[in-house]
């Protein structure tokens, strides 16, 4: 497993305290998990997520992802509908090892409270999370 | 590396059964028929599966060579911790296989069985002798299967005081079969953390212990190869709330006729008896899980039971407050064969096994402890749990070190397990293992610390003398591929 | 004694090693009040000798084959296992060998389940099969929780032909999680009634047993397009007699979505009910909700095939109280005891053997009829059928235990309604001058 300074984290993006990420694009929140999150986890071997339609509350569970020796679950770091979830992980959950943030995205969302963005910590606050 | 018990051979290869064959070959003999054909219409029947054709010699060959790729007990020393891998004795495998016994119908009326029902009623009598305990089902087919049959017994008893109880408080230390089996009979698994000396706290039960908690699921000694002092503390304190304790008995051989378990408070234990009682793993099982109750709760216990008049035995269903049925038949009756012909080989030598697995176990600890990090430096039960932290600044974990281990001719300890110690690397010798192999053990590791310093990449690379070398398990999880 | 190495230099030396002045002081840590004040009160350690003696007295005292004629099955067959599959059986690398955790140093147990896996696909007709739950009761408890998990639904019917030690231990199973079973009536003809299931989407799974207990065939094919009536509902086909499908259409290919039972018959010795071997299986659709190990195919470093356990993170170790199952240990030498029979036998064998099973039950029912007895149920059958002797058999039957014949099992403990009835056994192990002396008995 890398060291911190080794690893990738967007400056654009939002980070939450489970290691998510999101990024806001035309009214609606792309998410996933961050480069630390797939560095803990190792290699991806399934990752299970939910139908588009399915509503949650911030920090529900939203899926599950997958290596070989662990689970870990995902928690939706803003409340809403989903409007898309990315079909390509079903063949290629490696995606999330090597491009976390693009590719190894995972959900769309229509935020039901544009306010819960703000809650979300900024890279650096989010690096002295991980540090401290 | 010259002198290591591990060494290099000529092993063959051998294909899949469907890659070998040619139609027509068969490997059995076809019993002569004396009776006319009577054949089913054809809408019933197919030309049926599709299996290789094969020479009596094909299979041989086939089986003999992959049983050469396994490394046994009987191979070497196996020091899987919480597995208890001690030697299965030859004897047990001739008496389970006696044709009275192997070949016995379960159904056939008790005094033509009368054989194999004295050996369950005796086994029974033996177990719950050895434990403490009062009463004995041999019914489950394995340590999971009996904690299934614990928590039936924990939803039936409260069951039967009108209540029903949602939440089981579970260790951080469990094994992981444990919180599963609460789960399939409905109940909330309530983690509890170990205290600093790594065995639980009353305090921290105490806590947590309520009136909507059907009991305490430990195990004891604990999957940190340590006892649990407080026991009968927590036990009184589950109890004062109307709660039961269940005791995961997987390390038992640390105390047999030392500790005597309804003592410590217990009011469940299941044993397993391929770990304890030597009977063998068999690539994964059959196992046999009994389970000892109190008095109290005998009349839970599932049907049918084993009962003696006048030195004659048979089976009875009425148990009007048994769970039920958790198996077809009476267990796996096959396995508690061999674990009776154990008991009746060692008699109170049983104890001795308990002595010499914990004296193997902190003998192993002592010589240890200065080069690899333990992180419960105390007196052991009958394993003891090392950790990789002196190892990782040279970039090797315990994954490497238990890899590298083969290399020398050893099976690796049981590693990641309790999930509580990061990097664990759990040793358990067993009382059948000769000291020079434990000094062997014990020089192996110490060559590879030695290793991880001056050599690592000898660890990652590991193993490179079995079979195969290191598999991709992450495309066999990403594209299974579960049949040919 | 032999299994203990340890001699009294042994003890000193390790001792020394630790700092201890004695065992004793190794367990001092045990509280006082834990300790157990007296000896085990167990019998003197035997010799090997004296127990050979003991155990031979024991096995004498049982009635088996073929000293005694058991005309049983009931879920446990009498089949002959060849003497190479025991001995194979017995290498010691099998048996004495853990769960293959450690691959590289397992891939005799891998491959031999990965192979059992993959007969056990094609003797059933389906995609996917694990390396075995304990026994074809607790399989068919897994299969309808899975159903449960796989369609959210809280309702099962289970044909009352299902084996009824199974269907006891399915309650069992099913007691504390407030899902319910209704059980499905008989036909006359000895076959599962589905006409009164009006409620397929509120249904998880139907489960019928084929052969089922009365030894009758049933018509998977009719049932399972009326459970698919509904596209969430499965269908699960047990079974008791797995060598039926050497001859009998295969569950999968006739629209089971999970078929599971006892493999007990393919090379698995009686042994007085256990070890048994839960055979298992699934359409791949369901796969990530499967119960117990399963053993894939991949390629080390430098590109060889092996194989390992796989998806493991559907199992109690990883996944805990998310698991699909609580198993852990399974039946991994029977499975593997299984793969060798049905390797030897092949698929030429195993279709000759199976009919060769179901033409002896023919020629002793035929017998029986001729003899003037009565064999109520009128679906086919295989090697196992019902018949239904005059009033106060009970007596003939019992006499004829004294004469070492057991002629089948009474079935009117298992179903009040059918007294007199007794459920009859032939396999290729019952000569014919065996069956003629049964009739002959049973009528005289």
């Amino acid at each position: 497993m890398k060291e911190i300074s080794e690893l990738n984290f967007p400056d654009d993006l939002k980070y939450a305290e489970d290691h998510e990420w999101a990024r806001m694009e035309n009214g609606e929140a792309t998410i996933g998990i961050c480069d630390y999150a797939q560095d803990q986890l190792g290699d991806v071997v399934f990752v299970e997520l939910p139908q588009v339609g399915d509503t949650f509350e911030k920090g529900q569970e939203f899926g599950t992802v997958e290596s070989v020796k662990a689970v870990s679950e995902l928690f939706t770091p803003l409340s809403g509908e989903v409007t898309a979830v990315n079909g390509n992980l079903e063949d290629a959950p490696e995606l999330v090892n090597n491009e976390p943030y693009a590719g190894g995205w995972m959900i769309r969302i229509k935020p039901a409270n544009a306010a819960e963005m703000d809650e979300l910590m900024t890279k650096d606050a989010y690096l002295a999370m991980l540090k401290g | 590396m010259n002198n290591t018990v591990g060494t290099t051979g000529l092993v063959l290869n051998e294909p899949l059964l469907w890659e070998m064959g040619k139609k027509g070959r068969i490997g059995f003999s076809l019993p002569r028929s004396d009776v006319d054909p009577a054949p089913l219409d054809d809408g019933l029947t197919g030309t049926g599966p599709d299996f290789p054709d094969l020479s009596e010699v094909d299979i041989v060959r086939h089986y003999t060579r992959l049983s050469s790729w396994n490394f046994g007990v009987d191979s070497g020393m196996y020091p899987l911790g919480s597995c208890t891998m001690k030697y299965n004795p030859k004897t047990n495998e001739k008496q389970a296989s006696l044709p009275g016994l192997a070949q016995a119908h379960p159904l056939l009326p008790p005094q033509l069985a009368q054989g194999a029902l004295k050996i369950m009623f005796d086994l029974e009598r033996y177990l719950a002798e050895i434990t403490g305990m009062s009463a004995v089902t041999l019914q489950p087919a394995a340590g999971a299967h009996g904690e299934l049959t614990g928590m039936l017994l924990f939803y039936t008893f409260h069951k039967s005081n009108n209540q029903q109880r949602s939440k089981i408080l579970i260790p951080d230390t469990a094994h992981g079969t444990n919180p599963a089996s609460a789960a399939l009979c409905g109940f909330t698994s309530v983690p509890v953390k170990s205290g600093a000396g790594g065995i639980l706290s009353p305090e921290t039960v105490a806590g947590l212990m309520d009136e909507d908690t059907a009991g305490i699921m430990i195990t004891n000694p604990n999957t940190l190869g340590l006892f649990e002092d407080n026991i009968r503390q927590v036990a009184d304190i589950v109890h004062a709330k109307g709660g039961l304790v269940y005791a995961d008995g997987a390390n038992m051989n640390a105390v047999l006729g030392i500790v005597n378990m309804a003592d410590l408070g217990v009011d469940i234990l299941h044993l397993n008896l391929h770990k304890t009682f030597s009977t063998p793993h068999g690539g994964g099982g059959p196992g046999s899980g009994p389970v000892c109750v109190t008095r109290e709760l005998e009349p839970f216990l599932p049907v049918p039971r084993v009962v003696m008049e006048n030195e004659r035995y048979r089976l009875t269903y009425n148990r009007p407050e048994s769970i039920g049925k958790i198996h077809a038949f009476y267990g796996n009756f096959g396995i508690q064969i061999r674990a009776y012909a154990y008991i009746l080989s060692m008699g109170a030598d049983l104890k001795r096994a308990s002595q010499f697995a914990v004296l193997s176990a902190n003998y192993i600890k002592e010589r240890l402890k200065g080069v690899y990090h333990l992180p419960y430096d105390k007196p052991c039960m009958h394993e003891c749990v090392f950790t990789d932290q002196n190892q990782r600044k040279h970039k090797v974990s315990t994954l490497d070190i238990a890899k590298r281990l083969i290399d020398y001719g050893f099976h690796p300890p049981t590693i990641y397990f309790p999930l509580v110690v990061q990097g664990a690397l759990m040793i358990e010798p067993t009382e059948t293992e000769p000291k020079e192999n434990i000094d062997r053990l014990v020089d192996a590791l110490i060559a590879i610390a030695a290793e991880a310093e001056e050599r690592p990449e000898l660890l990652t690379e590991a193993p490179v003398k079995p079979k195969v070398r290191r598999l991709d398990e992450t495309a066999a999880a990403r594209k299974p591929c579960l049949s040919g | 004694m032999r299994y203990l190495p340890h001699t009294d230099d042994d003890v000193t030396q390790m001792l020394a090693v630790i700092g201890a002045a004695s065992i004793d002081d190794l367990f001092a840590s045990i509280p006082s009040d834990c300790r157990r004040r007296e000896g085990l009160d167990l019998p003197a350690p035997m010799t090997e000798w004296e127990l050979d003696k003991h155990m031979r007295k024991l096995a004498s005292d049982m009635a088996v084959c073929p000293e005694h004629l058991v005309f049983m099955g009931a879920g446990s067959y009498d089949h002959y296992i060849p003497e190479a599959v025991k001995q194979l059986l017995g290498r010691s690398e099998f048996y004495t060998s853990y769960t293959p955790y450690q691959p590289e140093v397992s891939q005799g147990t891998l491959q031999a389940i990965y192979e059992y896996q993959t007969l056990v696909t094609r003797l059933l007709g389906m995609d996917v099969a694990n390396a075995s739950m304990y026994d074809g009761a607790s399989g068919l408890a897994e299969a309808l929780l899975m159903a449960v998990r796989v369609t959210h639904r809280k309702k099962v019917y289970v044909s009352s032909l299902c084996h009824p030690l199974y269907r006891q231990v399915v309650k069992t199973y099913f007691e504390p999680t407030g899902y319910q079973i209704v059980e499905l009536p008989y036909l006359e003809n000895g076959r599962t009634d589905l006409s009164k299931v009006d409620d397929l989407d509120a249904c998880a799974g139907i489960a019928v047993q084929s052969p089922n207990f009365f030894g009758c065939i049933e018509d998977i094919e009719t049932l399972a397009k009326k459970v698919h009536g509904d596209p969430k509902t499965l269908m699960i086909v047990s079974f008791t007699e797995p060598l039926a499908y050497g001859l009998l259409k295969s569950p999968g290919s006739l629209g089971a979505d999970i078929a599971c039972g006892e493999g007990q018959s393919l090379g698995v010795p009686r042994s007085f009910g256990g070890p048994g071997l839960g055979m298992f299986a699934a359409k791949k659709d369901y796969l990530r909700n499967m119960p117990g190990r399963l053993v894939g195919k991949t390629k080390d470093l430098e590109g060889r095939r092996g194989f390992v356990l796989t998806l493991s993170t559907r199992e109690q170790h990883i996944r805990r109280e998310k698991a699909t199952s609580n198993i852990c240990s399974n039946q991994g030498l029977c499975a593997t005891a299984a793969a060798m029979y049905m390797a030897a036998l092949g698929g030429t064998g195993i279709h000759a053997l199976a009919a060769l099973n179901r033409n002896k039950t023919a020629y002793l029912q035929g017998a029986l009829k001729q003899a003037g007895l009565d064999l109520p149920f009128a679906a086919p059958t295989f090697n196992e059928f019902v018949v239904k002797f005059p009033a106060g058999f009970a007596e003939t039957y019992n006499r004829l235990l004294g004469e070492k014949i057991v002629a089948g099992l009474p079935l009117e403990s298992y179903y009040p309604e059918l007294r007199d009835h007794y459920l009859l056994c032939a396999t290729e192990t019952m000569d014919r001058e065996d069956m003629d002396l049964l009739v002959k008995e049973v009528t005289s």
